[in-house]
């Protein structure tokens, strides 16, 4: 049995190479992303999710529609989002679209709901940033009955009200995806995800640690106080960063125009400060698997381990060299290592199939 | 003990900036018992310019951080570059989380090469500290360059200190900082509820 799950996250963006002033195309780089998509099955991992995003630099505006495509063509992956915007899409639409994915990928789909965190989306959307708090969970309890109840009256203040709505298809089974809610910095959203006992992903990739430890903290003690279990069984996500090669310092010196011209962190701190206070990891397959080994000791036993692979310009075959050391020589010796001292109380992550068991 | 943070952008060693800030220390710690923490933002430039890139500060930062909302009261001092605070010191509080400084006792103070921009206090300092929801002590002091050959600059920094002090000594200690808060799930859904109608 699989205890933890292991995958990769995409924010899709299209970045020039910054060692050969190459810039993709947004054809060549949506079709990267599904080639990255199978290569995850092919080595093993568990999991791929995508990002939503409505602006350039990013491809991915229409999640179901790549996942769709990428479920067509894979047996095992579970597919996901990172995340699926709760705040500007229509929640009705979040439920259709997600239960026609799942029908389609036989059950291998969960979603991440993330609030976007980019100011013009919204308007462009009929919304307002400064109400992303209230549309997250108005928005996401619309989309929570809308998979539990087969008639739904509703009336909110964000969007017009339905009467004797159904949302088609219904959840495969009867059993609505598995959500995880995502955050980087606000505890109304470790509430929220403690309050339904949904899963809370930190995305830890860019901040230091201890940040992350209150917040999770504060999922753990709610998810408890919610009455869906211990703080030890509250389901935990996380991410990760890293880049390898054999040996460290050729890592080190490959990475280093990518890391120094990224989005977000480039031209900011040196890479050797970065990977100090983030979970960023550039060197050996060995480093990764002791540094991702390290999470568990801040956040307690957790249920799924996301990297981010394919950003800042790497070229793809880059990227697939990059997932086969992770599915051949990281990922098997997490997976044990993990396993190794993990409580029998402590869930696995939950699936279709492990929540179809429940519910039946 | 009473706790006071010092922050001074001055750029050169030795600075004035810096040394208008340690006589206006020193005058506060004649007049109460304090602890004095200085924050030289010149030996964390480069780490305020990463924290503004990366959004969260290096350890040393966030203990420079830690000081100054930590404190019972602030002193704040900055060289006048083209017409204003320097970009530094800006720099530095726009990292410090919003509400961190809310109620906190302040005194501002600024040098310059002449007394023409003395009003920069009033212009640009206060109205900073303002919006942070600071209290602000009326008496500014400004140091010219001409003025540290005069005896109105220490009455300045004694009025001004003493306007600290007492402020300070009329608040509560600084408690420490508290723990995550949550508004309970129902009451947010509440919140969003249409009211009933009738």
């Amino acid at each position: 049995m699989r205890e933890m799950q292991f995958g990769i996250f995409t924010v899709g963006d299209v970045t020039t190479d910054p060692t050969t002033g190459h810039t993709i195309s947004e054809h060549d780089r949506i079709k990267a992303m599904v080639t990255i998509a199978l290569k995850a099955e092919e080595v093993g991992l568990d999991v791929f999710a995508t990002g939503e995003h409505h602006n350039p630099p990013f491809v991915p505006s229409s999640p179901t529609t790549m996942l769709g495509y990428i479920a067509a063509r894979t047996e095992r992956l579970i597919l996901s989002t990172s995340t699926t915007l709760i705040t500007t899409n229509d929640p009705v639409k979040i439920a259709e679209d997600y239960a026609m994915l799942q029908h389609l990928a036989d059950g291998r789909v969960d979603l991440m709901m993330g609030r976007g965190n980019t100011g013009p989306v919204y308007p462009w959307f009929g919304q307002d940033i400064r109400q992303g708090i209230p549309l997250a969970i108005e928005n996401y309890a619309l989309l929570h009955d809308l998979w539990r109840k087969d008639v739904v009256d509703w009336q909110g203040k964000f969007r017009t009200p339905l009467q004797g709505f159904t949302s088609t298809p219904r959840p495969l089974d009867g059993v609505p995806p598995f959500v995880w809610h995502g955050s980087i910095r606000s505890p109304e959203i470790a509430e929220q995800a403690a309050y339904y006992g949904d899963g809370f992903f930190a995305n830890n990739i860019f901040w230091p640690k201890e940040h992350y430890i209150r917040l999770i903290g504060l999922y753990r003690q709610r998810y408890a106080h919610y009455g869906h279990g211990t703080p030890e069984q509250a389901i935990v996500g996380l991410g990760g960063q890293v880049f390898m090669r054999r040996n460290s310092q050729d890592a080190v010196n490959e990475f280093r125009p990518y890391f120094d011209n990224a989005p977000v962190y480039g031209h900011g701190p040196s890479l050797e400060d970065f990977t100090e206070q983030t979970p960023l990891t550039v060197g050996s397959p060995q480093q990764v698997i002791d540094r991702t080994l390290t999470f568990r000791e801040s956040f307690g036993d957790y249920q799924r381990q996301l990297f981010l692979m394919d950003h800042a310009g790497l070229p793809l075959k880059t990227v697939l060299e990059q997932l086969d050391l992770l599915g051949e020589e990281v990922v098997p010796v997490l997976r044990k290592e993990f396993a190794n001292g993990r409580p029998e109380s402590v869930p696995d992550a939950p699936t279709h199939e492990s929540l179809r068991k429940v519910s039946a | 003990m009473r706790r006071l943070a010092v922050v001074s952008a001055g750029v050169t060693v030795p600075s004035s900036t810096r040394l208008l800030a340690e006589r206006l220390a020193a005058a506060v710690g004649e007049q109460t018992s304090v602890s004095v923490e200085f924050v030289d933002l010149r030996d964390l430039a480069t780490d305020i310019a990463n924290n503004v890139v990366t959004g969260f500060p290096s350890p040393r930062l966030s203990a420079a951080i830690a000081a100054v909302t930590g404190a019972d009261g602030l002193i704040a001092a900055t060289p006048i570059f083209t017409a204003s605070y320097s970009g530094l010191f800006k720099s530095f509080f726009d990292v410090v989380e919003q509400d961190a400084l809310v109620g906190k006792p302040v005194l501002i103070a600024a040098t310059g090469g002449t007394a023409r921009h003395s009003l920069a206090l009033e212009h640009a300092l206060r109205p900073m500290f303002t919006y942070l929801r600071a209290v602000v002590v009326p008496t500014g002091v400004y140091a010219a360059s001409e003025d540290w050959a005069s005896g109105e600059l220490g009455e300045r920094i004694a009025r001004a200190s003493g306007e600290l002090v007492e402020l300070m000594a009329g608040r509560p200690a600084v408690a420490a900082p508290a723990q995550e808060q949550v508004i309970p799930f129902e009451q947010q859904l509440a919140a969003l509820r249409p009211p009933p109608e009738g």
